[in-house]
């Protein structure tokens, strides 16, 4: 995908229902006494794309870790596919296996091929048989165009070969909902486009998608919404247009004037 | 073209390169004796120091090598055949007693008609082991691994093989209750069933049933008591059963101390701790002395296997303290990508963090397992008949061997050096192939 198309890409999968997919409300969240997240309240539809940014150690990564468990909240509740997540084990492992996680540091296994890293977990959790899980994984693994490299081990490709790996591992799972953590800021600049591709593709079959990133055009081009944070809350939600254009907070023209680059 | 003209004038390659080899340097011995040992005075110095302390130390061994007499049936004769071909003042190994010894040295006071057991059982263990140490053999072996410690165990000490088939159904049937009852009751709660069910099985079940079995179909071979084995035989024995039992239980350690939960937590930090902190000896006379008084008083725990489990249980501290350290050097990323997909405890820690930890542990462990075979002679405490001190004692107290002195200690030592640096030469190897498997 040129330049030049990235302004024109095709919404029309890119449909939001009513159905909710994850509901935050009233979340807080403390770090021994620190108060990293206050009084979130998020809601997001299935179908939606949201961007989330904000500065350095707002708790952008943390929002997005409670939704999947890898951190655990103290107040408020957080509802993931009708499941609400609670200190009971079961209700965390369901959610985890609906949600995929891509890490800003692409955590592969290195100790498996590309296409072991693709099926450990459909075979195990999922209990899916090791053949289909091949296959699946194949398929993925050719949607994010490295299937050639599948029996390579993950210390033998370009980070950006292996943030797609990772993005293909979750999408093995057959998630409903993705999480991404800033995928393409551990990332040398010729390497983010072709992971920003897939996740424009990604986005454009449907998929429930939150991303923390500070890539703003991947912003302008697929999100429906960008929630930007500061502190702890969040400050701003608005659609990308308004969000970029028309600002509404100090915090957020602020941010915005720094990363832009005035 | 001279330099100038090349560096001002616009510059376009039309043609690339083709590879060459690199410049021939001077090569050869004479080269790297003089890069290694004569590159200057202090390295010349260091040369010199070292070929006199070599010529001092092989001028008082080398006699005494070539001197060994192999045919003789005491010390005196050996010393009289040193005198007689090599002179009167010249020294020699007298190796006649090694000779006469051998099965001594490998099998303490095992029966002689019964040698085959041990030697078969040994021969075995090199098939039960190729599966587990090496890739290329075939996995379905991996089941004759799991049979062999009780086949090897029934070959040594002998008695019916019903109690041992016996001991195999308690494990399957323990096994199969496991697996029933993890699905409806939970982790803990089916651990626990399974535990109780398999110390009500050996301690009700296995003596009677396979009593029962005996009448039927008579299936026993002699028995062979404890005291009777020595020697390489018993080094062995408690060696290879206590590496085997340290590994999976020094995981466990480790894995404890890492657990979140307080009471696992501070039981793993306790025993490892104490553990560490005590001396063998210590433990192994616990064993020999201790346990018995604890114990109900008719229950007879057989010596080599108290001996054994507080072998495995002293080497599994340290073994767990070396994982711990390769569970540390595993990057948070790797729990967090697990979590992520979903997978259970039990499923990250098997497919994702053990077999990273333990590649990385690898060195550590092995280290470990050298020295907890090495300290395997340290039973002779406890009135076992080790090899170095046990077994040399016996020779010595024989009238026509009293006196020798170095030749046991030699010969032992040289062949806990064998096996120790077959060891570590297979840690290496195990090393170079995970890397290569890994990148
Ligand atoms: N495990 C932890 N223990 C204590 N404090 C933490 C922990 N993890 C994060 N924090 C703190 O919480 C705050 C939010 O961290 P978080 O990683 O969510 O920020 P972020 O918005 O993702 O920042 P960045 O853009 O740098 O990734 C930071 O001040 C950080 O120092
Ligand atoms: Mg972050």
């Amino acid at each position: 995908m040129s330049e030049g198309t990235q302004r024109r890409i095709d919404r029309s999968q890119m449909r939001v229902s009513d159905e909710i997919a994850i509901q935050i409300t009233a979340m807080n969240k403390w770090y021994g006494n620190f108060h990293v997240l206050r009084d979130i309240d998020l809601t997001v539809h299935k179908g939606e794309r949201i961007v989330v940014c904000g500065p350095s150690g707002s708790g952008k990564s943390t929002l997005i870790r409670c939704i999947n468990r890898l951190e655990e909240h103290q107040q408020g509740r957080i509802v993931v596919d009708g499941t609400e997540l609670t200190s009971d084990l079961k209700n965390i492992d369901k959610v985890r296996s609906d949600v995929g996680m891509v890490f800003q540091h692409f955590n592969l296994f290195p100790h498996l091929t590309i296409l072991e890293n693709c099926t450990l977990a459909p075979i195990w959790v999922r209990k899916v048989p090791k053949k289909e899980a091949e296959d699946t994984a194949m398929h993925f693994l050719r949607k994010v165009r490295i299937p050639e490299q599948a029996h390579k081990y993950p210390g033998q490709l370009s980070g950006g070969q292996q943030q797609r790996v990772a993005i293909a591992r979750s999408l093995c799972m057959k998630p409903r909902i993705m999480l991404f953590d800033e995928p393409t800021s551990a990332l040398d600049p010729e390497m983010i486009k072709e992971v920003l591709d897939t996740m424009i593709e990604l986005a454009q079959e449907g998929m429930t998608m939150i991303c923390v990133t500070h890539e703003m055009g991947f912003a302008q081009a697929v999100a429906n919404r960008v929630v930007f944070m500061d502190q702890g809350q969040i400050v701003e939600q608005n659609s990308p247009q308004e969000f970029f254009n028309h600002p509404k907070s100090e915090r957020t023209k602020l941010f915005l004037s720094q990363i832009l680059g005035h | 073209m001279s330099e100038i003209h090349a560096q001002t004038v616009p510059f376009v390659r039309e043609t690339m390169l083709p590879p060459s080899a690199p410049p021939r340097s001077e090569a050869g011995a004479v080269r790297w004796l003089r890069d290694n040992l004569f590159s200057g005075p202090m390295n010349i110095a260091l040369t010199v120091l070292g070929l006199m302390i070599l010529y001092v130390v092989f001028q008082a061994v080398l006699p005494w090598l070539l001197h060994s007499v192999w045919n003789a049936t005491s010390l005196g004769e050996c010393r009289e055949i040193v005198a007689r071909t090599w002179g009167p003042d010249a020294s020699g190994a007298c190796w006649a007693m090694i000779r006469e010894r051998w099965p001594q040295y490998l099998f303490g006071f095992y029966p002689a008609d019964l040698y085959w057991r041990p030697t078969l059982a040994f021969a075995l263990l090199f098939v039960a082991l190729a599966p587990v140490l090496f890739s290329g053999v075939p996995r379905p072996l991996l089941w004759f691994s799991a049979v062999y410690p009780m086949l090897a165990f029934w070959l040594l000490w002998g008695g019916s093989v019903w109690w041992w088939v016996m001991v195999i159904a308690g494990l399957a049937l323990t096994y199969a209750v496991f697996r029933l009852a993890v699905l409806r009751l939970g982790a803990i709660v089916a651990g626990t069933l399974a535990v109780v069910l398999l110390a009500a099985w050996s301690v009700y079940a296995v003596a009677p049933l396979s009593g029962r079995l005996d009448q039927v179909i008579p299936a026993a071979i002699t028995p062979v008591a404890s005291d009777r084995f020595g020697g390489f035989l018993l080094s062995i024995t408690i060696g290879v059963t206590a590496i085997g039992g340290s590994l999976p239980l020094g995981i466990l350690l480790a894995l404890g101390r890492r657990s979140d939960m307080p009471l696992v937590k501070s039981l793993a930090v306790g025993f490892i701790e104490v553990v560490r902190g005590v001396p063998l000896i210590t433990v192994l006379f616990t064993a020999s002395l201790l346990l018995q008084y604890f114990l109900p008083p008719r229950v007879q725990f057989d010596i080599i296997l108290r001996v054994i489990i507080m072998a495995t249980l002293f080497a599994a501290a340290y073994i767990a303290e070396v994982i711990r350290g390769g569970l540390a050097a595993l990057p948070r990323g790797q729990y967090e990508a697990a979590d992520s997909l979903g997978m259970d405890y039990w499923q990250a820690q098997r497919l994702i963090i053990m077999p990273q930890a333990l590649k990385i542990s690898i060195p550590g462990i092995v280290s470990s397992f050298i020295g907890l075979f090495k300290d395997t002679t340290l039973v002779a405490f406890v009135a076992l008949n080790d090899p170095l001190k046990g077994i040399t004692q016996i020779v010595r107290s024989d009238i026509n061997w009293k006196g020798i002195y170095w030749e046991p200690y030699v010969f032992v030592g040289a062949i806990f050096f064998l096996i120790c640096f077959g060891m570590s030469r297979y840690s290496m190897y195990l090393e170079r192939r995970l890397k290569r498997d890994h990148r």
